[in-house]
């Protein structure tokens, strides 16, 4: 079940069969596209269709059938999931909820039209567009690398085949052999994800090649839940992680795929897996929508909707909201949003204010679960931070063991409630 | 995907309330060490007294004794001889359903195999509660449930505190479903919409009151957890009552 989004371009006959339905029985009925079926678009394709009982027509276009889920992908990478644990199908949006699914990739939209064109030929009419396309990689972001690339240094960023590949990869090291990860600059999808994914790796290291190196480069002189994960690796890691920060040369960084190099301040490292997670931006789409300024999408922090187009809303990883970290919990919380501001745009439902929401839990080692998370508030300026709390240093192995346990109620929990 | 989920304590305090839910804990250690130098036992032999301590762990959400009223869960009073999910006025999980509709009905013997393991009996109910592993312990608390009798005899029971100190006032208020609907979505992003209750506590059809005090416990922070403490903790006295009433009878 490997990911290969080349195979699902031009699915045309799906495309085909799945559009000719909705529009016979959709005339009249306001029309809502969400691009991506990811944390965010499928939230929202969800929430509006549900909530409005057929009064909307909603079709969520996505290339892929199944959504590997970027969270919880470490955990795999650690050897804690299977592939199958972390794959979702869209069956329960189209069943249960009337979305219509296209398999498809949107390739451009035209907004003076209102219309979506996918790789397989079709044209859709909307009368809201809503982007959730996730990121794409910023090219040139490390000397060296490209997306041509990412089977000999995967950035493992996307989920699916990228993080079987990694898996792969880790497990194949010689003995005593050295992973190394090129960590991306701010901001980035997931802020702790790269040292979840070094905790994930170092736990399979030390169970099976105990004596293997972790170096790490790394642009910025802080990330997320730092002193959490300094604690873990010094406890369940000791002297097997070298974490190099620009102080130490780790935001100059160039990588050779084809002879498994890094140089890190001019000094090179042969190295057996290269994790290259490179600067990212808004999925291409957002682009070529026109509603980008920069790498990102900026957002009304009320309704999700973009700056540049008020019948478009751009959710999740694309968008440039704010305070928010780029999480699926982020995502799925403002969809909720944009899905009760879009109802109540085109069928007069009542539109409640905006409230936001955030945690993400990480695992260090087994059952050793930590977790951060804030509220958020709208303001004409952006969604900002209320309020927030986050796990301590030192705390028992009974209350990180429950954080554990929690976040597996929470991966439970958020992908029912985006795919139904 | 594999079930994972804690041992040994049950109800929305261990989700709740760490300190409790260790002394929970404690006290079924406790019971396993005592059960184990007394040498295996079987059920009828049970210890009432010390199935009355392990009770402590049912209470937040069963209620027993004279007076008892259903909560989170049915009332334990008049339990054996009973068949499963027969008390009319209690909205039972599909999971009880079913075993009522097999025809199960609660003895000694019944309900030494669901609390030995629960998921085996009544998989996906609505439960937190992941089973007594200790037979001994089982022993116990099987022998103070039918020790309760149909409950004439015995003091209240209750996991619900009389001293909440919530204005009553404040619980009087009627809440609006609709808004509720709305603002449980930032619940369903950990708490299942299904009812599902692995890793974080199912909060469907929860008394409204009960409902109410936990989350102005979560406000007031005498109640611990971060996360809750940090959603309860911009949630007004009408949006929690709002809360409560979509809660108390979902949409789906
Ligand atoms: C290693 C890792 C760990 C993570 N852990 C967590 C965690 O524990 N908790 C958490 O909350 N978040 C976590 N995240 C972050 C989370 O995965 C993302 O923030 C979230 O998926 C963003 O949702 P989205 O809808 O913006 O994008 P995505 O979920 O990526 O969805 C985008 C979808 O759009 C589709 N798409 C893209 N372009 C097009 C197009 N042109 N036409 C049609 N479809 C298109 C893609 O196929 C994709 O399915 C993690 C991320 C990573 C990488």
């Amino acid at each position: 079940m490997k990911l290969d989004r080349r195979s699902f371009v031009g699915s045309t006959a799906a495309t085909a069969a799945l559009l000719a339905a909705p529009a016979a029985i959709g005339q009249g009925r306001p029309r809502v596209v969400v691009i991506g079926g990811g944390a965010g678009g499928a939230t929202a394709a969800r929430y509006i269709a549900r909530d409005s009982k057929g009064a909307i027509d909603v079709t969520l276009v996505e290339p892929t059938r199944t959504y590997y889920t970027c969270f919880f992908s470490n955990l795999y990478i650690g050897g804690f999931k299977e592939v199958a644990d972390i794959g979702h199908t869209y069956g329960r949006l189209a069943s249960a909820h009337g979305v219509n699914v296209v398999h498809d990739w949107a390739v451009g939209v035209d907004r003076a039209a209102k219309t979506v064109s996918l790789a397989g030929g079709a044209t859709l009419s909307y009368d809201r567009l809503i982007l959730s396309p996730g990121i794409d990689f910023v090219e040139g972001a490390v000397e060296g690398w490209d997306v041509g690339a990412q089977n000999a240094m995967p950035h493992a960023y996307k989920a699916g085949s990228q993080s079987e590949l990694l898996r792969a990869q880790v497990r194949a090291m010689p003995e005593g052999g050295v992973y190394a990860m090129v960590a991306p600059p701010n901001p980035f999808r997931c802020p702790p994800g790269p040292y979840e994914r070094i905790c994930m790796v170092a736990h399979h290291l030390k169970a099976h090649n105990p004596t293997a190196k972790i170096i790490i480069a790394d642009p910025k002189p802080k990330f997320s839940k730092m002193g959490l994960f300094q604690e873990g690796w010094a406890d369940h890691y000791a002297g097997m992680i070298d974490w190099i920060g620009p102080e130490f040369g780790g935001d100059k960084v160039s990588v050779d795929p084809a002879g498994m190099t890094v140089t890190i301040d001019g000094e090179e490292t042969g190295v057996d897996v290269c994790n290259v997670i490179p600067a990212m931006k808004a999925g291409r789409i957002a682009e070529l929508a026109g509603v980008t300024d920069g790498n990102w999408a900026p957002v009304s922090a009320y309704d999700m909707s973009s700056k540049a187009d008020p019948d478009v809303h751009v959710l999740g990883d694309a968008a440039q909201q704010g305070d928010m970290p780029k999480s699926g919990f982020s995502a799925n919380s403002q969809a909720k949003v944009c899905a009760n501001a879009v109802r109540g745009a085109l069928t007069g439902s009542k539109v409640f204010p905006a409230r936001y929401s955030n945690t993400c839990w990480s695992l260090i080692s087994t059952e050793n679960g930590v977790k951060v998370g804030a509220s958020y508030e709208a303001t004409d300026e952006k969604i900002a931070k209320t309020d927030g709390f986050i796990s301590k240093t030192g705390e028992t192995a009974e209350l990180r063991k429950a954080t554990y346990e929690e976040s597996e109620g929470w991966y439970s929990g958020i992908t029912a409630d985006i795919f139904g | 995907m594999r079930k994972r989920r804690g041992r040994g304590s049950a109800g929305p305090e261990r989700f709740g309330d760490r300190v409790r839910m260790v002394r929970f804990r404690l006290v079924l250690v406790l019971a396993a060490a005592i059960a184990v130098h007394a040498g295996p036992r079987p059920a009828e032999s049970g210890d009432a007294d010390a199935g009355r301590q392990a009770f402590d762990q049912c209470k937040a959400c069963h209620e027993a004794g004279a007076g008892a009223r259903h909560g989170i869960g049915p009332h334990l009073n008049g339990l054996f001889g009973r068949a499963a999910a027969s008390h009319a006025d209690f909205i039972y999980s599909g999971s009880f359903l079913r075993l009522r509709d097999d025809g199960h009905v609660w003895s000694a013997e019944t309900l030494d195999a669901f609390l030995g393991n629960p998921d085996a009996v009544a998989p996906d109910s609505r439960m937190t509660f992941d089973g007594i592993a200790d037979a001994g312990a089982r022993a116990d608390l099987i022998a103070f449930l039918q020790s309760i009798g149909d409950g004439t005899g015995m003091a209240l029971l209750s996991g619900s505190a009389e001293d909440h100190g919530i204005d009553p006032a404040v619980l009087a208020i009627e809440g609006d479903p609709e808004y509720g609907a709305w603002l449980s979505g930032e619940c369903t992003t950990c708490h299942r919409a299904d009812g599902g209750d692995k890793g974080i506590p199912s909060i469907l059809r929860w008394p409204v009151e009960r409902f109410v005090i936990a989350m102005h416990d979560y406000r007031n922070k005498r109640r611990e957890h971060p996360v809750m403490q940090m959603i309860a903790a911009r949630l007004g006295n009408e949006e929690i009552a709002a809360l409560a009433a979509y809660f108390a009878n979902p949409a789906e």
